[in-house]
């Protein structure tokens, strides 16, 4: 499966969606605390696997990164992989009729 | 029955005995010698006579991966109570605290998390009723 394809995929899930609202107000977060505020600030009793799962899916995608800080791991958001959408419809609409998906 | 006790296992009891007293302010209650560990104990100064934490050494060998997976996650080994967890947040941070969860509004439950330098994630909490009274 190709990256765009990876990115719409895990854009379409509404919890995976929360994730990058939560990451967007506060970047570098443990499992723990996105566990919290999904269930404190949105109703979302997902358990930690699932929410571990989703977490996968946006590392797959390119759209959280983890890094390792000291003994703990932080998730951070990369809205890179969006900039090929936006360019595609929106800023580059002339072109795109001609562009194949490769990135 | 009732809690008189529960326990963090910590990398080093000297280093612990130090953080837990010097940095958070907790009150050493008991410290006895028990062959190569210590029965080391420690208790909130505003409640001498309350629940003890003890400072239990990490040496059996499912702790180390225990205490791995738990950190790895962000996943606290206890909570503490406090009055205000932002100025508690600012006074540890100033004795080089680090902080592995900023406070965060959670409902009426104020938290935030941070290391213990012993192996551990520590979460403080207040609730906005308790601390408005």
């Amino acid at each position: 499966m190709d990256r765009v394809t990876d990115v719409f995929k895990a854009l379409a899930d509404p919890t995976r969606r929360i994730i990058l609202d939560e990451l967007t107000a506060r970047d570098g977060q443990t499992l723990f605390e996105l566990c919290a505020r999904l269930l404190t600030q949105h109703g979302l009793g997902s358990s930690r696997q699932a929410v571990s799962q989703h977490l996968g899916l946006l590392e797959d995608a390119g759209l959280v990164e983890v890094r390792r800080e000291g003994r703990c791991k932080f998730h951070y958001i990369n809205t890179d992989p969006l900039g090929p959408i936006v360019q595609r419809w929106l800023r580059g609409g002339d072109a795109a009729g001609s562009r194949k998906e490769t990135t | 029955m009732r809690i008189n006790l529960t326990s963090v296992f910590v990398d080093d009891q000297e280093k612990a005995a130090r953080f837990y007293t010097e940095v958070l302010g907790f009150v050493e209650k008991h410290d006895v010698p028990l062959g190569e560990d210590r029965w080391l104990t420690v208790v909130s100064s505003q409640d001498p006579d309350g629940v003890e934490l003890l400072l239990e050494p990490s040496g059996h060998p499912a702790v180390g991966p225990f205490k791995e997976a738990l950190v790895g996650d962000g996943i606290p080994a206890a909570q503490f109570a406090v009055d205000d967890v932002h100025a508690e947040c600012e006074r540890l941070r100033a004795l080089g605290v680090r902080f592995t969860q900023e406070p965060v509004e959670m409902g009426p439950v104020t938290t935030a998390v941070f290391d213990d330098t012993c192996g551990n994630l520590i979460q403080i909490a207040h609730h906005a009723e308790a601390s408005s009274r």
